[in-house]
């Protein structure tokens, strides 16, 4: 039996794949168009026919796909009475809609992008009243407020559309935010977000402290959505869309999705008198409210959103109510509201379409030329009205038996009398809708002539007529609808009747005021419009605009003040705000008491730590000449890599100190290009600013060192201590755990390095042969250049250290696994010998002498280290797992010969070629420079041929 | 030893920030060097100290070892934050030489400067 639950995701998800297919075959014609359109809609229909015999016996459909159970992240779905009753809703009145907009759509109109909205919304909708996760459901519902969007504003040369379609996101897609933090709220509070775990947790919700928090927000999101009071005024901007919209979005999905929502929720948080009073007021306001600014519209289209905003006030309130009757009008009335109003907004949209106005004042008398379509309209509004033997009857009596037993704060009359008032209206405006457009002469002055449509255009109201008749009649063929679907709102076996005659009772009377009142309020039409007009009243648009424009000004403000352009104020803030939340951590946490005892510091320590915190004070005070600040700076290096030897880190003492002679040379090299100086322009002020922030965030990173250095706790490097020899193969743990244990991080960095390298040449290559190139030709930097730039010595002095710098390269690689050294710090140690060939000897003498191009080397690098780790996978093992055996060469000591050997070749190769990469572009710059090129190691060379000696600044 | 590790850290971290609120390009970049070292020794010290401990194994007796995983992280990061230095020198560079001025931070003016330039080329 419940093997049907399976076909539920299929249904949410045939939608979206339908959406694909109006985009392909709008190619084959409009007719071809619509009718494939229609297949998803007809699958999904068929499929949920199968399922209504389960539902409608009581049974409740599910299916689970698990996605992140640890989040209560799941695609579950689940289908009870409401949920059929609103997928009916949807997909048949989706169906009716295909059909209609068909005919309705112009050939002007891209009608493949139209289907494809639909289709999307459709889905939408569907995935909101199947869902069984709530989380799942949010997702849904912001998607209804996009897809409904992209189709309000379907019309995008309209500013009304476009304008409206932005108003509609605004109020729903916040409303829908709010709804958000209640539902996470409500999953938080029962601890599941499954809504069949929610929804039989009633009694624990209604008893938390967070109940009413979670009920405003989710009501807000529900109200937004339904158009309810304060926040109805979207609805009729939203008329801006196509009809078929219209009457699709705004009479019996989207705006019914609150409503849907109140009644999903309403076993989990109805019953309580926050639920009743905030539910039902705001829901009567919105009814009597509605239907009064309804018939003062002359907008057809207008008329009929604000008639829409009333009756769902109606339902709202039913909903707040919170009994069981209540609940079975609001069902019944919701069917009842479906069938009439979407076939009075295609009937607007006939009309609209056949007379080229949707102006009242220019209508009526039209039942002599499309006699037709004033037959299906005058049905459907007499059933607005709530006329006996239309459904809209039955449902309205229904409605005002209940508002006559509802007392609010121990008054019986306010909501009777209130809900008598908007029955009134209502009927007013109903009839107005038949007297005004189609009753009454026939004009001469129509902006063109009408005429009934074709058959397809009018087919779809017609079929919801003859529902609207068939219901109204025959109230038991809506009953087990009705049923199962009050049933699963209020979680209860309900027994009722659905019948047209009860015997005088109170809602009889109060209907019969209701018509001949609203007759009588329609024969006043004239003279009360004029008074309507006469008064002044907020007008929503001009609110909602100023707000949002006061918004936009407010984010531009922050905006601007925040983002201005300037690289100092964007890094004070980040400084600022980290060390902001770092004090916020710190202090709201608790510190447990040391565990350590600090270790003694020897007198050569302190020495070494008085001269790195004096060169780092220095460098801040001296920091406008460069040149000091620079020597400074590598004074700090070498004391850290001292503290490192200090400290058992070798390897990280060798890297550093390699790292460090690289840099200085590096920024040396730009120093020749940049201004020797740094101007002062801060003020004092900004100093002492910088220097508070400063000195801030220096005090919060010492703190946390010191609590951290002071207290013990359990590493995972012991895992790497123990196997590190065992499954490494070496005895060097940081050397094994770069290559072995880490070895896919190192390969992320090496490709890093590699890309800075290769950025480096692209940002000098661009450079070069850009206007920096004319500016670089015309500066003149002999100036401070040396008279001697290749003095006798150096060269001597690089050239035989050459070999033997070369040689402690290979020897700290090869020695890398098992003693401090490795791909790192030769590759460091080696660039570092090549480089001082190129300061003895220049640019040009060494370039010649250059066999392997530094990108090849960064190449070759990377993919060996890659092909180590593809290696692993001819061994069945994943990617990058080392294997190891040791070899004995001759002379040579024993050394280990393993996989991670060759993934140290490829650092090894990347570290090298990106280092003599970046300088090598550096120093190109200098050739544009005016720099002369040497071919001869040195300036002068004492080995005779004088004549090749050049002379300075040629 | 503890005490003045933490301190330089914080030293370092100060040096680094208020340098790196300076106007011109120059200053940033020394400033980013020395926020290199301090995070970089802060990520050491999270191993926490040890003398005469380096974490190479000794094959006789069960000596004690340093944590080895921050210094392997360090290493990394120490050759790292040379090739990010490198990069940023290299925009410095081609920031000053192509527009002559060596100030980081856009004002109005020079945006439109900038615009106006580029509508000339």
């Amino acid at each position: 039996m419940t093997n049907g639950g399976s076909l539920l995701p299929i249904i949410a998800l045939l939608p979206f794949l339908g959406a694909l297919v109006p985009g392909l075959m709008i190619r084959a014609g409009r007719n071809a168009c619509a009718t494939f359109t229609a297949v998803p809609t007809i699958a999904a229909l068929a499929m949920l026919g199968v399922l209504t015999p389960d539902v409608m016996a009581g049974e409740v459909l599910k299916a689970e796909i698990e996605w992140l159970p640890q989040l209560g992240l799941s695609a579950s779905f689940f289908l009870d009475g409401l949920g059929l009753l609103f997928a009916f809703m949807i997909l048949g009145v989706g169906l009716l809609i295909t059909l209609y907009a068909r005919f309705y759509l112009s050939g002007d109109d891209p009608m493949g992008q139209f289907y494809t909205y639909l289709l999307l919304f459709q889905g939408a909708m569907l995935g909101i009243v199947i869902s069984d996760n709530i989380l799942l459901l949010l997702i849904f519902w912001e998607l209804t407020s996009l897809s409904s969007f992209l189709l309000i504003g379907y019309w995008k040369h309209l500013p009304e559309g476009r304008q409206g379609a932005r108003m509609a996101l605004a109020v729903t897609g916040s409303g829908g935010l709010a709804m958000i933090a209640g539902m996470l709220i409500l999953g938080n509070i029962v601890g599941s977000y499954n809504l069949t775990d929610i929804l039989a947790a009633g009694d624990v919700i209604r008893a938390s402290d967070w109940y009413l928090p979670a009920l405003i927000l989710i009501l807000l999101g529900a109200f937004t959505k339904s158009a309810q009071f304060p926040f109805h005024f979207w609805l009729p901007h939203a008329m801006a869309a196509p009809t078929p919209v219209s009457a699709y979005l705004h009479s019996a999905t989207m705006v019914k999705a609150g409503v849907f929502l109140m009644a999903r929720m309403w076993p989990a948080l109805a019953g309580t008198d926050a639920w009743f009073y905030i539910v039902s007021i705001t829901g009567l306001i919105t009814m009597v409210l509605g239907a009064l600014i309804a018939l003062f519209k002359d907008d057809l289209k207008a008329l009929l959103a604000f008639s829409t905003v009333s009756h769902l006030g109606l339902l709202t309130m039913l909903l707040g109510f919170g009994t069981e009757k209540a609940a079975i009008a609001a069902v019944f009335h919701i069917i009842n509201h479906l069938t009439f109003k979407a076939a009075l907004f295609m009937t607007a949209g006939i009309v609209d379409h056949e007379t080229h106005t949707r102006d009242i004042k220019r209508l009526g008398g039209l039942a002599k030329f499309m006699p037709i379509t004033a037959l299906i309209g005058t049905v459907a509004a007499l059933s607005m009205a709530g006329i006996p033997l239309f459904n809209g009857f039955l449902s309205k009596e229904l409605m005002l038996e209940e508002a006559a037993h509802t007392a609010w704060y121990q008054n019986d009359w306010i909501v009777p009398a209130l809900a008598t008032l908007g029955a009134l209206l209502s009927v007013a405006y109903s009839l107005r809708f038949i007297f005004h457009v189609f009753a009454g002469p026939a004009r001469d002055d129509y902006p063109a002539h009408p005429h009934d449509p074709p058959f397809g255009m009018y087919a779809a109201p017609a079929l919801l007529c003859v529902l609207v008749v068939a219901i109204g009649v025959l109230p038991g063929l809506a009953y087990p609808m009705v049923k199962v679907a009050a049933q699963a709102v209020t979680g209860q076996e309900l027994n009722f009747y659905l019948k047209i005659w009860h015997g005088v009772t109170p809602a009889l009377i109060m209907s019969i005021i209701a018509v001949v009142g609203g007759a009588l309020l329609l024969g006043l039409h004239r003279p009360l419009a004029r008074a309507w007009n006469a008064a002044p009243r907020p007008e929503a648009k001009a609110i909602f605009d100023a707000l949002i424009s006061a918004l936009v000004r407010l984010s531009r403000g922050v905006t601007d003040g925040l983002h201005n352009g300037a690289i100092s104020r964007y890094l004070a803030i980040f400084v600022v705000s980290t060390v902001g939340l770092v004090y916020v951590a710190f202090s709201g946490g608790t510190l447990s008491p040391p565990t350590r005892e600090m270790l003694p510091v020897p007198p050569v320590v302190a020495v070494g730590y008085v001269l790195l915190i004096a060169s780092a004070l220095l460098v801040v005070l001296n920091h406008h000449n460069r040149f000091r600040a620079l020597v400074l700076i590598g004074v700090i290096g070498l004391m850290i890599s001292a503290g490192f030897v200090y400290l058992s880190a070798p390897d990280l003492a060798l890297t550093q100190i390699s790292v460090e002679t690289v840099t200085i040379m590096l920024l040396l090299l730009a120093l020749h290009f940049l201004p020797k100086t740094t101007p002062r322009e801060s003020s004092v002020g900004l100093r002492l600013r910088d220097g508070v922030i400063a000195v801030a965030a220096g005090a919060g990173v010492a703190a946390l060192a010191m609590v951290f250095l002071l207290r013990d706790f359990d590493p995972i490097s012991d895992y790497h201590l123990a196997n590190s020899y065992e499954g490494g193969g070496g005895t060097n743990v940081v050397n094994v755990i770069l290559v072995d244990f880490r070895g896919y991080d190192t390969f992320g960095e090496i490709i890093v390095l590699g890309i800075a390298g290769l950025t480096i040449f692209a940002l000098m290559e661009a450079l070069l042969s850009g206007p920096a190139a004319r500016r670089l030709r015309n500066t003149d930097y002999s100036r401070d250049r040396s008279r001697d730039r290749h003095p006798l010595m150096m060269v001597v002095a690089t050239r035989a250290m050459l070999p033997i710098a070369v040689m402690v390269g290979v020897y700290i690689f090869l020695r890398g696994h098992n003693q401090p050294g490795g791909g790192f710090v030769a590759g460091l140690v080696i660039s570092i010998a090549l480089l001082m060939q190129y300061m003895a000897s220049g640019f040009g003498w060494t370039q010649t002498r250059q066999r392997l191009e530094y990108h090849t080397m960064i190449g070759w690098g990377v993919l060996i280290a890659a092909l180590t780790g593809v290696g692993a996978w001819l061994g069945g093992a994943p990617f990058l797992t080392s294997i190891y055996g040791y070899i004995k060469l001759p002379l040579i000591e024993k050394f280990g010969l393993g996989s991670a050997f060759a993934f140290d070749l490829g650092v090894f190769l990347t570290v090298l070629g990106a280092v003599m990469l970046m300088l090598y572009s550096l120093s190109r710059i200098a050739r544009y420079a005016g720099e002369t090129v040497n071919v001869e190691p040195m300036d002068y060379d004492p080995s005779g041929k004088r004549e090749l000696k050049k002379p300075e600044g040629e | 030893m503890e005490l003045l590790v933490a301190s330089a850290v914080g030293v370092l971290t100060a040096s680094g920030v208020y340098l790196i609120l300076r106007l011109r390009a120059f200053p940033v970049i020394l400033g980013l060097a020395l926020l290199s070292y301090a995070v970089n020794v802060f990520l050491f010290s999270t191993g926490r100290l040890a003398i005469n401990a380096p974490p190479v194994l000794q094959a006789y007796g069960d000596a004690s070892y340093s944590d080895p995983l921050p210094q392997a992280l360090v290493l990394t990061a120490i050759v790292i934050s040379f090739g990010m230095t490198a990069v940023l020198v290299m925009f410095a560079l081609g920031a000053y030489l192509e527009a002559e001025d060596d100030s980081i931070n856009m004002t109005e003016t020079d945006e439109t400067e900038t615009t106006g330039k580029e509508g000339e080329a």
